[in-house]
């Protein structure tokens, strides 16, 4: 019984055992930056981004239908548009970065709606904006899996700078110069974690498991290797969890997933260890030193 | 051998000065006081050592030294305490120059942090968070990472704003202990005494040098009137600056 709801499913269908591959590659790789996001308080600008890549995926979907391999490259280019012109304007004009980045992909996102609205139907435009995990062929699970393995290689790399970077920018750029470097590389693994999470959960959500897993996180630890650990931990059985509650009950997967990380992100902002609303009600008694 | 050298420096923001034509030279081992009131361009002069502001005019060389042979401590530091990073990985980022990006934090490493830590009696904290710290712990963390980058010339600007007097005469024995190791040190500061009883140069600053030399001929009341009525002079629609041409005429 209890087989059959939890790993039935998984076992019987193949296109169930791609969606939780695809879940997991999404996990590994889009957690980690979600923390560094929400550490970086940059949390909105990922939301913003996942909206700036909808018109080169509508492109991409345009020129090739439902391909998502092109799909992933238009993304992939309109995102790093975006985020480079917004850079640019930013520093040219001293507009603050998130006013320069909130024009771009609110033009960007209408931009985007237009054109797939031009050429496809309301089907095309809600598999675009919530994804479909379940549709999930070889191919594009390649692409994810490559993605993900790209993400956390660069993450290696940059992520000392990145860490300082975060913590203390002034005295990475007396002793370095690879605080912008690193800066970049980081938002170019934003963008190419949302057009990954894009294929799945769509532009909507794409951000959703990167951010949730990491407040999730932030509520059980107060070190970031234990953080990362717990967000992916937490990004990976939201996937489990939400894959099955949408097999069992036919609620689309993307929003089953980021609804139980939703329930998992209420629970921890109620129990957290660090700082949840239930440990502050009920401190115990202080301590002696 | 000078280990700072200024040449008609002018250091400022969107045009407007905050020094202006300051020239001379630091010798290599000294240890230097600026002092001046506030808005006197202390910490601008600073930033302008350091690199992290391109002088409007004039240039500033560094005697041979690259930007790795400087530690620099900044007056309002803008570090993120929320960031979850223990004292010990904190301190540790002084070793930027040996480890860079990838160099591992080895033995010897551990070693050399644990021991800066120690130096400035912050035993038993390397795995507290920085959050936890209180404002003079935090900067004795800051100067065990100043320790640990072990650079040739180190600049101080109000190390010990709002820090208690242990925790002063702790740090500033630090400071002339790098003076003995034959370090350039500057220091920006703001208590009288102090610079009379520990610093042998003195920089009279107020959006220009007002004086400059050895300590008990350059801190005398009528400089510091004099700097003191020099001060912010800001002026929006001042016209731009002619004293800027004269040296190239005169050449």
């Amino acid at each position: 019984m209890v087989y059959d709801a939890l790993i039935g499913p998984f076992t019987e269908f193949e296109f169930m055992r791609r969606a939780l591959a695809a879940v997991i590659a999404l996990s590994l790789a889009g957690a980690p930056i979600g923390v560094f996001l929400m550490l970086r308080r940059m949390s909105l600008v990922g939301d913003a981004m996942a909206h700036a890549i909808l018109p080169g995926a509508a492109v991409g979907f345009l020129l090739s239908g439902l391909n998502l391999f092109a799909m992933t490259a238009g993304g992939l280019i309109a995102g790093f548009a975006v985020a480079i012109l917004a850079g640019v304007v930013a520093r040219a004009t001293g507009l603050k970065e998130d006013a320069s980045l909130a024009t771009f992909y609110l033009a960007s996102l209408a931009l985007g709606v237009t054109i797939v609205s031009i050429k496809g139907t309301n089907i095309d435009l809600l598999h675009v904006l919530f994804g479909n995990i379940l549709a999930m062929d070889d191919q594009t699970l390649l692409v994810v899996a490559f993605n993900a393995t790209v993400t956390l290689l660069v993450l290696a790399v940059i992520y000392r700078p990145l860490v300082i970077e975060s913590v203390d920018p002034l005295f990475l750029r007396t002793v370095s110069r690879a605080g912008g470097p690193a800066h970049l590389a980081f938002l170019a693994l934003v963008v190419i974690n949302l057009v990954n999470g894009f294929q799945a959960l769509g532009t909507l959500l794409a951000v959703g498991l990167m951010i949730l897993p990491a407040g999730i996180a932030r509520f059980w630890s107060r070190d970031l290797t234990v953080m990362i650990c717990i967000a992916v931990v937490a990004a990976a059985v939201s996937g489990y969890a939400g894959l099955v509650v949408s097999f069992q009950t036919r609620v689309p997967s993307g929003p089953a997933i980021i609804l139980v990380a939703s329930g998992l992100y209420i629970v921890s902002v109620l129990f957290g260890r660090v700082g949840g609303v239930v440990r502050q009600m009920f401190p115990g008694r202080h301590l002696e030193a | 051998m000078a280990a700072v050298h200024f040449h008609n420096v002018t250091l400022g923001y969107d045009r407007h000065p905050a020094v202006h034509h300051l020239n001379g030279e630091v010798a290599s081992g000294a240890l230097v006081a600026v002092i001046g009131p506030n808005g006197a361009g202390k910490s601008t002069l600073l930033r302008g050592i350091v690199g992290i502001l391109r002088p409007l005019d004039g240039s500033i060389h560094l005697g041979g030294l690259d930007s790795r042979d400087v530690a620099y401590l900044p007056q309002s530091v803008d570090i993120d305490r929320s960031f979850p990073i223990s004292v010990f990985d904190f301190v540790g980022t002084g070793l930027w120059r040996d480890a860079g990006l990838f160099g591992g934090i080895g033995k010897v490493a551990r070693g050399k942090i644990l021991r800066a830590i120690g130096s400035v009696a912050l035993n038993g904290f390397e795995n507290r968070p920085i959050g936890t710290l209180s404002g003079g712990q935090m900067q004795r963390v800051l100067f065990a990472r100043v320790l640990l980058q072990d650079a040739r010339l180190i600049v101080l600007d109000e190390p010990f704003n709002a820090i208690d007097s242990k925790t002063t005469a702790d740090l500033l024995a630090l400071v002339k202990h790098w003076h003995g190791e034959g370090r350039t040190v500057l220091a920006a500061l703001h208590d009288m005494e102090m610079v009379r009883a520990h610093f042998s140069q003195t920089l009279v600053l107020a959006r220009g040098p007002v004086a400059w030399g050895p300590t008990a001929e350059v801190l005398t009341p009528e400089n510091l009137m004099v700097a003191m009525r020099m001060c912010e002079a800001f002026d929006d629609s001042a016209a731009a600056c002619a004293a800027d041409d004269a040296p190239s005429r005169a050449a």
